[in-house]
């Protein structure tokens, strides 16, 4: 993966594939929560392994997550995750304003479920958009869920790129309140496949040889 | 006052006392520890993937790699003064964080990073002395050289040590 043909156009595009892919997702959170939700503007970066797990609060920080494969057109892994505490609080709301424990042992396999319906929702609008955008043929495959710690989670999704880089371009758009800027709710990644980038800047007309 | 020293994904470091060694948040990665009992001196890899055989990597990481890193390991050990008879070796990790249906290759890189590392030490003629690995659980590891324990903490199933 060579990294160096990438410029900023390249870098633009996947913003602009997080942004809106990210923002039909919290348009379909903010229904299903009958709240306002807001996303930050998209982060692009072409980053480190290590600096990845640093954007949310470090290797061993527990999040609740939900991971899917993007089959067909351009490959690629998907991840929704959020917090602990913010998993809770969103599934809590979800089913009607219940306590929502999600620590092992704890959980119901109802608030497992639910979390998994919520991250096949919003992944499901996201991947929809960044479909039609780029006309790429792409479907999710059914999401899996782990509540564990944030490292352990996404090296799973950093198997495809570090076989050819010591690097990922990681597509990161967070969540937060309407009300309260600051706190990030959850964060989606999006991180495609190394022979995936020239598959998408193709379709959009800008090749990566140019 | 003793330190602990980090490895990071696909890093490689060495380990005397009073400092301990540590890597976080193992997923379907496998931590290995190579140690020469009596000399006290250790080294820990975080491994992701089984081989590089057949990968066109450029990489400089040889920690990434079971092969590459399990020799790597022994190699720098042994410049350390290390005695090739006296070397032993843990491992924990290799767990699978996502249960799928359909077992692609891919989602069972855990085990498969398991099996190379043993491989790679059966290799080597390095004795595995105790392991913690599979499951569906991250851990965190750190290894003390003093005395050849190995902490193993997990989220959901506690802390134990090999």
């Amino acid at each position: 993966m060579d990294f160096t043909k990438i410029n900023h156009i390249h870098l633009d595009i996947l913003r602009e594939i997080g942004n809106i892919g990210a923002g039909h997702a919290a348009t379909a959170l903010s229904t299903m929560l009958n709240k306002a939700v807001d996303m930050k503007v998209p982060s692009v970066k072409v980053i480190s392994f290590e600096e990845i797990t640093e954007m949310v609060g470090g290797s061993e920080n527990i999040v609740a997550s939900v991971f899917l494969r993007i089959v067909g057109d351009a490959p690629g892994c998907m991840f929704f995750m959020l917090p602990i505490e913010q998993a809770e609080k969103l599934l809590g709301d979800l089913l009607g304003g219940e306590v929502v424990q999600l620590t092992e042992g704890v959980h119901s396999e109802m608030t497992i479920s639910a979390l998994q319906e919520v991250g096949n929702i919003l992944s499901g609008s996201y991947l929809t958009s960044f479909s039609d955008f780029t006309g790429l043929n792409l479907q999710p495959s059914v999401p899996a869920t782990s509540i564990d710690m944030a490292g352990a989670i996404l090296s799973f999704g950093l198997l495809e790129i570090s076989a050819v880089s010591d690097f990922a371009i990681v597509i990161d758009t967070a969540f937060t309140d309407i009300k309260k800027l600051d706190e990030v709710k959850g964060h989606f990644f999006l991180l495609p496949d190394p022979e995936s980038f020239a598959k998408i800047f193709n379709a959009l007309g800008v090749p990566m040889d140019e | 006052m003793s330190e602990i020293i980090k490895v990071g994904i696909a890093d490689i470091n060495l380990v005397s006392p009073p400092d301990t060694i540590r890597t976080t948040g193992l997923g379907s990665c496998v931590g290995v520890i190579i140690y020469d009992e009596g000399r006290k001196i250790a080294g820990m890899a975080h491994v992701m993937l089984p081989e590089s055989a057949l990968i066109k990597s450029n990489t400089t990481k040889l920690g990434k790699f079971a092969d590459t890193a399990v020799n790597a390991l022994y190699d720098m050990l042994i410049k350390k003064g290390a005695s090739a008879k006296s070397i032993k070796a843990k491992i924990a990790g290799g767990a699978q964080m996502f249960q799928f249906s359909s077992g692609s290759e891919m989602m069972r890189i855990g085990p498969r990073n398991v099996e190379s590392v043993k491989l790679q030490l059966n290799q080597l003629g390095i004795p595995l002395i105790s392991s913690d690995v599979g499951g569906n659980s991250g851990r965190t590891i750190e290894f003390n050289p003093a005395d050849y324990q190995l902490t193993i903490k997990t989220v959901n199933k506690g802390t134990k040590i090999i």
